[in-house]
């Protein structure tokens, strides 16, 4: 499993280390439109090719890089900074109105797929990767609400909350110094899952016209316009949606090693 | 379990009514004037009112909301600006593709992910175990439209056994149907069975550990009996919830699957209707999904209380 | 004739020796008890037998049964022996039981997997079993969630004995139950030893368990049979420093000083805390009335003791105490101010031990942090070298060293944890302390330690406090005074003495009787 851990950093670095460089250098300028030289298979010049208005696929996917990671991250951003306070609002105040209210809205969010939100958002306000990063973020919050009421809760039985109540320390105190540190591990590995959801996610929006708009690249888009072309010219399907795998996989192989290292089940002690 | 089916009966309604709400707030508050929004800047004043008496908008806001749920509770869904017909007969056409999509697609990785689950758990640590641990992380990180335009490329372009797209109707019969449903409901059903595996296996795995187990055992069961008698329905409880979550992924995912394969489903409408701005069809077609996974949540929660018998007599 | 024969069996888990040549026999209708603390490897010695040991052990030695090794067996022909010729019974009957399967079908897969009874045959002999463990008002069609602990430990030993094995193994089996319940089943294991003439295995930490109960003993220490032979002798002669220490242990006895006259510090008076039952249908939700009308007082400088079987509002109360849970009804005062809303003034005149010493710390603060949490009750916390000067002398004061303030809790032992949690209760100097289960988690030896600490702090300074324990032979050596409550009500208090020696309530005179004490000549003359 330690060998998975390794490869999933490796290739999560690789990716994020794209994304970063596309700021200061890609290969070539991806708004510069080539015709002459368009859906040329991979070559020296163009190691991953060009696509239909002979772009280089390469510079794409390092400027694409930099949407899908930074709609993901802030997207799994609005869903932890929204979603833990209200799970461990929820857990503090375990079968109060309150916490009824709290399971029940993520319940209700639970039956508005993201892909349904960013519909509903796009009919209104137009498609834009704003969307996407609302759609994603929204749906995230209740993954996180769950997840960490479930994990308080447990917590809150245990002597050493009691023992800080009897230490006279109110509710949100306690949440704040001994539930969250005691969750956080727990919390840092379901944002690497949903960070790599997030992604996938992203390229489908993005795909069905519903996240960036162009000129912005995105994987999603990429694919889309590779569609009818995949047939005359695969590399420019196959290029974007192996990088998706390849940073999604990248994302879950780290997460899992992660959960082994930091061991998340609570099972701090009792060694 | 009567009690426990009518309770959650009542939260499911209770649910209805407040997604009607969001979804009508989104759709006819948050723009402000829906008929200008949906005519554009460019309107003709006459036009436009027109429109707005068609909408009813000069109704009071309750009003509209409560002859919109009742419209939908007796089916009727509105008539769509764009094509002058009503939004009842547009879905009625087009679920009939997208429901016994996602069902497909959904058999499909139950079929496929409770073996291969329950295979995993068995061979823990094993190469078997590895093997099938290894092509579910995978199959988790391949985006399903990619992998259908793959299947495209393998199943239709090269070897000709599907057609790239379309869909050639539940007339030709059932089997036909279903044909040009293959392809979609694969490339719908291998990333969802990936998750539903690894959860399977976990899940079982967590049974494994349990005391009750160890009593199986010693009561003389083989390891495998062991596994299959006790641990499988134990290891259900979990997977229930995922698989409840699935169908609402199955659904919204179908949205995306329909693009690839041009298929005249849901999905397909409400893409047509948000760029010709037709958000009576988008406002209805929406209810009418978020309506399908809030009934299958209520489906998943009845199997619970089959399932774990503690669930019977407490909510 | 020996039914089973354990030879040189040792056993170890990676790199990890555990077992070193254990050796002992069982004859037919014999009950041969293993004891031990925890880790001296009494439990994987009877799953040793069961073949049922955890991945990655390797185990050498021979188990004979009935003239077989059953070391050189397959797994499909140990499953042929298991819960038929051998069968076995565990501790936690909370979790030993399918939880989505029928007591009646699981019973019966027994029976069925075994033989070729078919499914009503099976089922009529469930009902005899469920009968014979005196089970006999329990339908076989309920489920395991539906019954009591005792009642479900009843469930596993008909499942166990179903097939009439020739030896039945039981692993604590009695050590989750209160004392009546565990009395009961004891009663019933001995009955079906003579009944069947199997042999018993019996693991048990408990000493007192064994006295009366095994004909034969075998002593554990860290994977070695130290001691063993027919139990008085064992008991008797206690050749073995061990088996001495460890007797002397279980039986420990402190020193308390004599209770100053006490004035009232802690009053309960009609506390009475409700519960809603969980909804069953549609109907109205009842009523449990976990504290029912409780009143009584404590002493300043007074010791006192509060015992009762699980589920009898003991918890609830404590709770209340600490000003944690409120009440329906009643008053509780801390020298005449009430702990609900008496603020910070109040609560920092009362702390508590519990009785996990795994779950009372939070891993991940060292134990500077975790021992002075309580300061927060203070106005004006001591801060910088006072407050390091505060947390050394509470260290020392339970017997640590000042160093260990900056180590993690995972460092530490289960009895040094309820140490520190008792330096955590003693670093504000408070009037109460409560000690909720505090030494019930703990081997003897370990118990009888803190038990002297606490005396010792007794000694040291006018310590009040309330200890609430289900052991009744702690509770008779650090209190004064001690309640006995039962289902929400306190049924008899008095000084403690005297409600041991004379009992006047019925109730408190069944728990007297079903607690196992160790007989009288352990003690009547130390070894030569």
């Amino acid at each position: 499993m330690k060998a998975g851990f390794y490869i999933g950093a490796v290739l999560s670095a690789l990716v994020l280390g794209l994304a970063v460089l596309s700021f200061v250098w890609t290969p070539f300028d991806t708004l510069q439109l080539d015709v002459a030289n368009k859906l040329k298979a991979p070559n020296a010049t163009h190691i991953l090719g060009t696509d239909h208005f002979g772009r280089d696929i390469l510079s794409m996917v390092m400027m694409g890089a930099r949407t899908s990671l930074a709609v993901a991250l802030v997207a799994v951003g609005i869903g932890m900074g929204l979603g833990i306070p209200l799970g461990l609002w929820a857990a503090a105040t375990q079968g109060s109105w309150l916490d009824e209210i709290i399971m029940r809205g993520n319940d209700l969010i639970f039956a508005f797929p993201s892909l349904v939100i960013a519909i509903l958002i796009t009919a209104v306000f137009g498609a834009s990767a704003v969307n996407a990063i609302i759609a994603i973020g929204i749906f995230n919050i209740p993954v996180f609400a769950r997840l960490s009421r479930g994990a308080a809760l447990s917590l809150w039985r245990r002597d050493f909350i009691l023992a800080a109540r009897v230490a006279g320390k109110g509710r949100a105190r306690i949440s704040a110094e001994h539930i969250l540190p005691n969750i956080a591990n727990l919390m840092i590995v379901q944002g690497t899952i949903q960070f790599s959801l997030g992604i996938l996610a992203e390229a489908a929006l993005s795909y069905i016209g519903l996240g960036a708009q162009p000129p912005t690249a995105s994987w999603g888009r990429m694919l889309a316009d590779a569609q009818t072309l995949v047939s005359i010219a695969p590399h420019t399907a196959l290029v974007p949606g192996l990088t998706i795998v390849i940073t999604v996989l990248g994302l879950n192989l780290l997460g899992d090693g992660l959960r082994d290292w930091l061991d998340p089940r609570l099972r701090v002690d009792r060694s | 379990m009567i009690a426990f089916a009518l309770r959650r009966f009542g939260s499911l309604i209770v649910s209805l009514i407040v997604a009607s709400f969001v979804i009508f707030a989104v759709i006819e508050v948050i723009p402000g004037d829906p008929a200008s929004f949906m005519l554009g800047v460019n309107a003709r004043p006459d036009t436009l009112a027109a429109l707005q008496a068609e909408l009813g908008l000069d109704q009071p806001l309750p009003v509209r909301y409560l002859s919109w749920v009742g419209g939908m509770v007796t089916g009727d869904f509105g008539t769509s600006y764009t094509y002058k017909t009503p939004v009842a007969g547009m879905v009625a056409d087009r679920i009939w593709v997208s429901l016994p999509l996602a069902l497909y697609a959904l058999i499909l990785s139950t079929v496929i992910a409770f073996p291969a689950g329950i295979y995993a758990a068995s061979r823990r640590g094993g190469v078997g175990d590895t093997a099938v641990m290894g092509a579910t992380q995978l199959g988790v990180a391949i985006p399903n439209f990619w992998f259908a335009m793959i299947l495209v490329l393998i199943f239709a372009i090269k070897l000709r056994w599907f057609s790239a797209g379309g869909f050639v109707g539940w007339d030709k019969g059932v089997f036909a149907g279903l044909w040009s449903l293959t392809l979609p409901a694969i490339a719908l059903a291998l990333p969802q069975a990936a998750i539903l595996a690894r959860v399977m296996r976990s899940s079982l795995l967590d049974m494994l550990g349990e005391d009750f187990m160890r009593t199986a055992r010693a009561k003389g069961l083989t390891r495998r009996r062991a596994l299959w008698k006790h641990a499988v329905r134990n290891a259900l409880i979990p997977v229930l919830t995922i698989l409840g979550l699935q169908f609402s992924f199955l659904l919204a995912g179908g949205i995306v699957i329909e693009q690839v394969f041009f298929l005249p489903g849901l999905g397909r409408l409400i893409f047509q209707s948000i760029s010709a701005r037709d958000l009576i069809v988008v406002e209805s077609v929406v209810m009418l999904l978020v309506f399908l996974v809030i009934v299958v949540n209520f489906i998943v929660d009845l199997t619970y209380a089959w399932v774990d018998p503690r669930l019977r007599r407490r909510a | 004739m020996t039914l089973l024969s354990i030879q040189d069996l040792s056993l170890s888990i990676g790199d990890v020796d555990i077992l070193h040549g254990v050796s002992f026999d069982i004859a037919p209708g014999q009950i041969a008890a293993v004891t031990g603390e925890s880790g001296s490897g009494k439990s994987l010695t009877a799953l040793t037998v069961m073949d049922l040991l955890p991945r990655g052990t390797r185990t050498t030695g021979r188990v004979m049964f009935e003239g077989t090794d059953l070391r050189a067996l397959d797994d499909a022909a140990m499953c042929k022996l298991r819960g038929n010729d051998i069968a076995m019974i565990f501790q936690e009957p909370m979790t030993a039981l399918n939880p989505v399967q029928t007591v009646g079908d699981q019973v019966a897969e027994a029976i069925l997997i075994h033989t070729d009874q078919t499914r009503a045959q099976a089922q009529a002999r469930t009902r005899a079993m469920m009968d014979r463990v005196g089970l006999d008002s329990i339908a076989l069609d309920r489920y395991p969630h539906e019954l009591s602990g005792g009642q479900r430990q009843r469930v596993c030993i008909a499942m166990a004995i179903a097939l009439r094995p020739k030896l039945l193994i039981a692993d604590e089996p009695t050590t989750a139950l209160d004392v009546t319940t565990q009395a009961t089943i004891l009663d019933l294991l001995k009955d079906l030893v003579a009944e069947f003439q199997m042999g018993l295995l019996m693991i048990t930490h408990d000493l007192a368990v064994v006295a009366d109960f095994a004909d034969t003993i075998a002593v554990m220490e860290q994977g070695r049979v130290v001691e063993s032979g027919p139990t008085g002798v064992v008991l008797r002669d206690q050749t073995h420093p061990y088996t001495r220490s460890l007797l002397a242990a279980s039986a420990h006895q402190v020193d308390l000083p004599d209770a100053p006259d006490p004035a009232a510090l802690l009053v309960v008076d009609g506390v009475t805390r409700t519960y809603r039952k969980p909804r069953m249908g549609l109907a109205k939700p009842g009523v449990v009335r976990a504290v029912d009308d409780v009143s009584f007082t404590l002493g300043r400088g007074e010791r006192l003791g509060l015992v009762g079987e699980s589920g009898c509002g003991k918890s609830t109360l404590t709770r209340a105490i600490l000003g944690l849970d409120a009440v329906q009804a009643g008053t509780i005062t801390l020298d005449g101010r009430s702990v609900f809303d008496g603020g910070l003034p109040v609560r920092r005149r009362m702390q508590v031990v519990f009785q996990d010493p795994y779950g009372s710390f939070n891993p991940r603060h060292r134990v500077n942090r975790l021992i002075s949490e309580p300061f927060h009750l203070l106005d004006h916390p001591p801060t910088g070298a006072d407050r390091d000067a505060a947390i050394a002398r509470a260290l020392s004061d339970v017997g640590l060293s000042p160093d260990d303030a900056g180590k993690f809790i995972h460092e530490f032992s289960g009895g040094q944890r309820q140490r520190l949690a008792i330096a955590r209760a003693l670093i504000v100097e408070p009037d109460l302390i409560v000690f909720d289960e505090a030494v019930s988690a703990l081997d003897v030896s370990v118990r009888a330690q803190v038990l002297d600490l606490i005396a010792d702090l007794c000694r040291k300074r006018p310590l009040s406090y309330l200890f609430i324990s289900h052991d009744l032979s702690v509770v008779r050596t650090v209190t004064d005074r001690v309640l006995v409550m039962r289902a929400g009500r306190i049924v008899e208090q008095g000084a403690t003495a005297d409600v041991f020696h004379a009992p006047q309530h019925p109730y408190t005179q069944d728990l007297l009787a079903a607690a196992p004490v160790l007989p009288d000549y352990v003690f009547q003359e130390g070894p030569p």
